[in-house]
């Protein structure tokens, strides 16, 4: 089972949601998808970490085979290319390794060259797997990193995954709910919360994934994002309280879940429920 | 000498276009025959990249020197690469910026923003 955790803008406790649900499941798999600041690895402290790079291809040329035909530039869509003065420049950053260039120059003047644009990190964390995604800065898109780390991961039936997304709703967050079971959309009680909620309340509508909400920092009174979740007709699958506490846990890294039991009886039911929608999806959808 | 500016709508009158690369237009100016010449900016409509389309243009209609409020540090690569020379803008109209060239009152361009990679945020 694969559960995809997400929310529309970063802070809003999509982490302490990820990663204290994995921890209270007996065994679980965490990947923190969110490469351009994961933090996931802070809480959980993985050990035995091994390390992978994650590189693309990009196109390198041949100044001596290059007949400045031009075919290469006119192609890329992405305009990753230009021909200046005689020379092909390349902007890697700019470049989405979809090779077609490579293909279509006439005098075999491209090549591919492997960058290295981040890498992937794997430890473990008491009984929880711990993946991490880390894009180098100024890289342009986090997708290849994505792929690597869910690639690594495919479903295991008895083991649950729980895939930290990155905040948005823009391609990579696609990338990283593609083939999640379930998707756990993460709130705040407020009105940009709501509006942050809406956004990724579409996308998982566009992609027909079933889902539910978490309402966190709950306060007493008026709750704009629980309004919306009952005009929208969104499961509530747990209220959050603000406190004190579980603040200074998560700001000083600790996982809530196994410092107290209070947390952990809440996170516990969270998965019980969920594992229960995710049941009722699959027996209803067969 | 050949000025490129972007422009707004077809007219030396025209506003200056804030985006490089998004731009309709390319207002380019032939400072020795006095001659207008407006291309359409075929990067404007592009996903990515936009920046490096039009200084491409801009390049292949040799142009010498460009004139813009700002431009992306990709579309400035390729620029200098085509040794064009950016200034800055000071005021609204194209009309207006061409005069203030010839006259030496416009401040070279030296920052660029980074770009904005299609990926990125929402
Ligand atoms: S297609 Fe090949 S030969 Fe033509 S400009 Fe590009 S690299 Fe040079
Ligand atoms: S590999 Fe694709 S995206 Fe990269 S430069 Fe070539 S055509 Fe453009």
């Amino acid at each position: 089972m694969r559960i995809a955790v997400l929310s529309g803008k970063g802070g809003t406790g999509k982490t302490l949601v990820s990663v204290n649900l994995a921890a209270v499941t007996k065994t679980s798999t965490y990947i923190d998808c969110d490469v351009e600041e994961p933090n996931g690895y802070l809480f959980f402290k993985p050990e035995n970490i091994q390390e992978e790079e994650v590189s693309i291809r990009i196109p390198k040329v041949d100044e001596k085979l290059c007949s400045g035909c031009r075919k290469c530039v006119d192609f890329c869509k992405f305009n990753a290319l230009a021909y200046i003065k005689d020379k092909l420049i390349v902007f890697e950053e700019v470049c989405h390794s979809c090779g077609g260039c490579i293909m279509f120059c006439p005098e075999k003047a491209l090549t591919e060259k492997e960058k290295v644009i981040g890498k992937v990190q794997k430890g473990t964390s008491n009984q929880v797997t711990v993946y991490t995604g880390i894009l180098n800065t100024g890289e342009a898109s986090g997708i290849p990193i994505i792929k690597k780390l869910l690639a690594r991961n495919k479903p295991e039936s008895d083991k649950q995954t729980f895939i930290d997304c990155p905040p948005g709703s823009a391609c990579i967050v696609m990338e990283s709910i593609k083939d999640a079971d379930y998707c756990i959309l993460v709130a705040e009680p407020t009105i940009f919360g709501v509006h942050n909620l809406a956004m990724v309340y579409e996308l998982v509508k566009v992609f027909n994934k079933p889902f539910g909400a978490v309402l966190n920092k709950c306060l007493e009174g008026e709750n704009p994002a629980e309004k919306f979740c009952l005009e929208k007709n969104i499961k509530i699958l747990v209220r959050i309280p603000f406190d004190n506490e579980l603040g200074i846990l998560n700001s000083n890294a600790e996982i809530a879940v196994r410092k107290n039991e209070k947390y952990r009886t809440i996170f516990s039911s969270l998965l019980e429920t969920v594992k229960k929608e995710v049941h009722h999806e699959t027996t209803s959808n067969s | 000498m050949k000025i490129a500016i972007p422009v707004d709508e077809k007219s030396l009158q025209s506003n200056v276009c804030v985006s490089f690369g998004r731009t309709p237009y390319f207002l380019i100016y032939d400072i020795d025959t006095k001659k207008s010449v407006f291309l359409d900016n075929s990067a404007a409509a592009s996903t990515g990249g936009a920046g490096i389309k039009a200084a491409q243009t801009i390049a292949d209609n040799k142009a010498n020197i460009l004139l813009t409020p700002r431009l992306g540090e990709n579309a400035a690569d390729v620029l200098k690469a085509a040794e064009i020379k950016i200034y800055k803008t000071t005021t609204a109209s194209a009309k207006d910026n061409i005069d203030a060239f010839i006259a030496g009152k416009l401040p070279l361009l030296n920052e660029f923003h980074a770009g904005f990679h299609g990926h990125r945020g929402n």
